[in-house]
């Protein structure tokens, strides 16, 4: 499909390690328990630290008094947020958290002053010590009271002060961030139309659950310097953030990311408990370390946004959509986090999926006093592509085609500009669709199933990578660095940070398949700011093709010194010798060959010491709208999946029986990591869709006070893995995984994301099933059998089967920015 | 209060000098530094910090030391045998069952107890027997597949020697 491609020796054919299946660099030292985390680390003289959370969800801190606590035998230090006031925060545009909060709190779980004692225990204990004058404010706890104007709640608690902005800098009052944008005419495209449909849909927030708490150590050397070892998935933005915070020059910090127990978009903040710690460790002068209780990592949260949408569509007979609008509400919680960009993300990307004609989006994110929302695995992705893909099931019933035929015959080609000024440069949604419906005999099935049994399809679309940093910069994304060792050993060194998804075998994979080496002869150093060129982190699905780009620009230029150094010594013209297996050796098999060694030698002879460096940035792309900056992205990766489930049409009980899934790829690094990655989204995005919620005690809007037993508003309802439910082996069906190729040419080998991709239809697939079985339209995520029961309640009194909100804000949005289509 | 307790772990004798109300969990990871086990609530609910106590998996952060000392109880570290992987662990490895590998440590212990007990587990009883530990990575597919050819590997050695 693609023009052009990159490889060893500019071919894909006859590749040693590229699309083979081969076990992660890592993997055997993960099955032994060698395999050292963040809080797997001791360091000798050693201190544990915890941190005071606050039980309010929104109060003034009048005083804090931590000398009770200082006199309990074992405790060393204590710090409140008056010693660490500089604020911090993921985007430019939302630096508003603080290691300690200062002035006031803004959830429960905000953490107040921090003890550093000789061991967990005494600092836990310790806690207790501390004293906290808080002044209640008035709570703000979903997205109706967010948008409410600051007198309305303040009049609502009248019992305390006048204060219901949780913070000054939001667009107005509790509104984080407003989003206005129309591309082409929407009107007009809806007067085209032969169908509209106008519904409302809500997807309630979820959380990663890494099975990892959060865990850090700090070092505070003799030389002065600052090291920091955590479990976090961007050690280059931590980076950043601890030189601002704690006022030090950057070349001052080390930032170590250990191995990530889970992170899944959990870990992609820098967070408070990581500038604690290092700031202690200098108080102290002695290490110190933090762990988060599994609590506490609920607190920190960072999870799927609760998001409440309008939608409005118009489709010709054909099938085409002439309009499409989108009125989004998010519901951001305490802190900005990357919400800014969730925002846009929840409408950037569905104009890639299919073609759209004219599209108009509009969002607002609201702050509330709840743990901040962040990136989860399809940051602000699976909430849009939820309603659409539930949306297109409903036209095609209206149209009376076939679902998947409905897709198939409205595809965006091959480079191509989508109505949003996004470049698509291959799309395997055809090839994922029909050989997704192949295999599951998804049309016959759908149409000859019986009650009870049901069908369903979705599809969806995720971006390799974002096309712009998070800080403002002309910098490359991803750098490597190699050094070639006299015997033959290849050293790799890359900011690029693996948190199970094996960016380190990728990394070592290509450089293997580059220098024509064996793996084993290739040595990782990643995710390490003293030792690594930077990466920006394993974020926005980024890792596999920027990394790749960039260790590819790295071991070429090594490569053409090794085949020229051999071409000297062996009189053989250089173009006819291939580095392949440890060897050089001619193209054709014939005459000597040499080894790898040996010709990494006469090379150093000739060159002096082997090293180079690589890097990757991605290709300017995208609209000049404000705005523009979220969305583009070297390529697009497609999946398409269907669902197989059995639902009790008496009492919603329901089980999903087995799931297709056909991913684009664009060329398989690794097959089996691939598949990994696959099956990992099918399971994230199917525990999501069926159980996963991160919910709140709320007593009604504008309280402030709290009532006995029940605990205050803002307390999380089930913040232990027991009760917030997540799939087990004995819930998770059978997964069958198709991959397609396309070759793209912006990848490495082709390459495009898998990480996050595969999850976005999945949770489609479920409702679109659910309804092709009982004839219950749940239009709300989780979907829960209770909610299917409900349905089919009404249906027997003859009612709507429907079940989702009714209720939609009314608020006027912003004018929109009004964006040509592009020719 | 502190107090001398006898542990045998993995075949070796330890002593140690620890508080009694302190979990097997912490001391295993904090006092003796077998790090390996891992813990990802210690409430008893994600599973990731099983252990072997006399060939059957149990959650450490839910055991008092003291309560164990005269067990067997096999970690992690004591599934190789002088350096050898476990079929378990190569299986685990090869077919990429361990993605973080976080809970891997937990999966294995917990995986051994059953193929020692039943060596020809079918894949639902593999389900079942895993069916406390979580993961967030994998889907759980590989991890069932891992086990399967790992049983069907100590099969092989047990008849072909």
């Amino acid at each position: 499909m693609a023009e052009k491609m990159k490889g060893a020796n500019d071919s894909q054919t006859d590749l040693t390690w590229i699309g083979k299946s081969w076990a992660q660099v890592d993997g055997l030292a993960k099955t032994k328990g060698e395999t050292v985390y963040a809080d797997d680390i001791f360091l000798p003289r050693m201190l544990y630290a915890k941190m005071l959370r606050s039980p309010h969800p929104h109060a003034r801190i009048k005083s804090i008094d931590v000398s009770q606590a200082l006199k309990r035998p074992g405790v060393i230090a204590a710090l409140t947020g008056k010693d660490i006031p500089i604020p911090f925060g993921i985007l430019p545009v939302s630096q508003d958290e603080e290691a300690l909060c200062v002035e006031k709190v803004r959830m429960v779980g905000d953490p107040v002053a921090a003890i550093a004692a000789l061991d967990e225990e005494t600092a836990e204990a310790a806690l207790e010590d501390i004293e906290v004058e808080y002044e209640l404010l008035p709570s703000i706890l979903s997205i109706e009271d967010g948008l409410k104007k600051l007198e309305e709640l303040e009049s609502l608690a009248p019992d305390v002060p006048a204060d219901a902005q949780i913070h000054e800098y939001a667009d107005s009052g509790n509104i984080h961030k407003q989003v206005a944008l129309e591309f082409g005419d929407t009107e007009a495209g809806f007067a085209e139309a032969d169908h509209v449909r106008e519904e409302l849909f809500y997807y309630e927030g979820n959380t990663h659950l890494p099975i990892e708490q959060h865990a850090a150590v700090a070092q505070h050397g003799a030389d002065g310097r600052v090291t920091l070892w955590s479990s976090t998935q961007t050690p280059h933005y931590v980076h950043r953030a601890l030189a601002k915070v704690l006022e030090m020059p950057s070349s001052q910090i080390r930032v170590i990311a250990t191995p990530v127990g889970g992170g899944f978009g959990g870990k992609t903040d820098p967070f408070q408990h990581e500038m604690v710690v290092c700031k202690l460790a200098m108080m102290t002068g002695r290490p110190v370390k933090m762990t988060l209780t599994r609590e506490e990592v609920f607190y920190t949260h960072r999870g799927r946004h609760p998001v409440l949408m309008w939608v409005k569509a118009g489709m010709k007979s054909d099938g085409s959509i002439t309009a499409l609008h989108f009125r989004n509400f998010l519901d951001g919680g305490a802190y900005g986090s990357y919400g800014v960009a969730s925002t846009f993300y929840t409408g950037a990307l569905q104009t890639v999926t299919y073609p759209i004609a004219n599209y108009k989006f509009e969002a607002m994110r609201v702050f509330t006093n709840k743990a901040p929302c962040g990136p989860k695995r399809g940051h602000g992705t699976p909430q849009p592509r939820f309603a659409l893909e539930v949306l297109l099931d409903k036209f095609a019933e209206d149209l009376g085609l076939d679902p998947a035929e409905l897709r198939l015959r409205h595809l965006i080609p091959d480079n191509s500009l989508t109505v949003n000024h996004l470049t698509v440069t291959t799309n395997g949604l055809g090839e994922c669709l029909r050989k997704v419906t192949a295999a599951s005999r998804f049309q016959q099935r759908r149409t000859e199933s019986s009650l009870g049994k049901g069908f369903g399809l979705g599809c969806g679309s995720y971006l390799s990578g974002a096309g712009l940093p998070i800080y403002w910069n002309k910098m490359p994304h991803s750098g490597v660095q190699i050094k070639i060792d006299r015997g033959g050993g290849v050293t790799v060194f890359c900011g690029s940070t693996d948190i199970g998804q094996g960016s380190n075998s990728v990394l070592a994979g290509i450089v293997a398949e580059e220098l024509g080496i064996h793996l084993k002869h290739v040595i990782v150093v990643t995710a390490d700011t003293d030792l690594t060129p930077v990466d920006l982190g394993s974020y926005s699905s980024r890792v596999t093709l920027m990394t790749g780009n960039a260790a590819i620009d790295a071991a070429r230029p090594l490569r053409e010194k090794i085949l020229s150094a051999a071409a000297e010594v062996l009189k053989i013209p250089q173009e006819k010798l291939i580095l392949r297996n440890g060897k050089v050796a001619n193209i054709n098999g014939s005459g000597e060959h040499v080894s790898f060694e040996d010709a990494v030698q006469w090379a150093e002879s000739k060159y002096g010491t082997l090293g180079s460096v690589g890097s990757y940035t991605p290709p300017r792309r995208g609209g000049k709208f404000k705005g523009a900056g979220v969305g583009p992205s070297p390529n697009y990766s497609y999946s398409a999946c269907v669902a197989e489930v059995t639902c009790d049409p008496e009492t919603g009980l329901y089980k999903v029986d087995k799931l297709w899934l056909a991913h684009d790829i664009g060329k398989a690094i690794n097959e089996q990591l691939v598949i990994g990655q696959v099956e990992g989204s099918v399971y994230m995005g199917l525990s999501e869709a069926m159980m996963e919620e991160q919910v709140y005690r709320t007593k009604k809007s504008g309280s402030s006070t709290s009532s006995a037993g029940i605990g205050p508003d803002g307390l999380h309802k089930i913040p232990s893995m027991l009760d917030y439910k997540s799939l087990t082996s004995l819930d998770m069906p059978e997964v069958e995984t198709i991959l397609i190729e396309t070759h793209d040419p912006e990848g490495p080998y082709g390459a495009k994301e898998a990480g996050q991709g595969p999850l976005l239809p999945v949770i489609p697939a479920i409702a679109n099933a659910i309804y092709n079985a009982v004839g219950v339209r749940v239009d709300e995520v989780p979907i829960t059998s209770e909610k299917i029961f409900q349905g089919l309640q009404n249906l027997k009194k003859g009612k709507s089967g429907q079940i989702g909100p009714k209720k939609f804000p009314s608020i006027t949005f912003p004018e929109a920015i009004r964006v040509e289509v592009p020719q | 209060m502190k107090q001398l307790i006898n542990l045998k772990i993995n075949g070796e004798s330890h002593e140690v000098w620890t508080s009694t109300h302190k979990t097997l969990l912490e001391v295993l990871r904090e006092d003796l530094r077998l790090t390996g086990t891992k813990h990802g609530c210690e409430l008893g609910e994600c599973g990731a910090c099983s252990v072997l106590i006399d060939g059957e998996p149990v959650l450490s952060c839910l055991v008092l030391p003291i309560e164990v000392q005269n067990c067997e109880i096999n970690t992690i570290e004591g599934l190789a045998e002088n350096g050898v992987p476990h079929p378990l662990q190569k299986a685990f490895a090869e077919l990429g069952a361990a993605q973080c590998g976080y809970c891997t440590p937990a999966m294995l212990m917990t995986a051994k107890a059953l193929l020692d007990k039943n060596p020809t587990a079918n894949s639902s009883e593999i389900r079942e027997a895993l069916s406390g530990t979580l993961c967030r990575c994998t889907g759980y597919s590989k991890i069932i597949e891992a086990v399967e050819q790992a049983a069907l590997k100590c099969q092989m050695e047990e008849i072909h020697g």
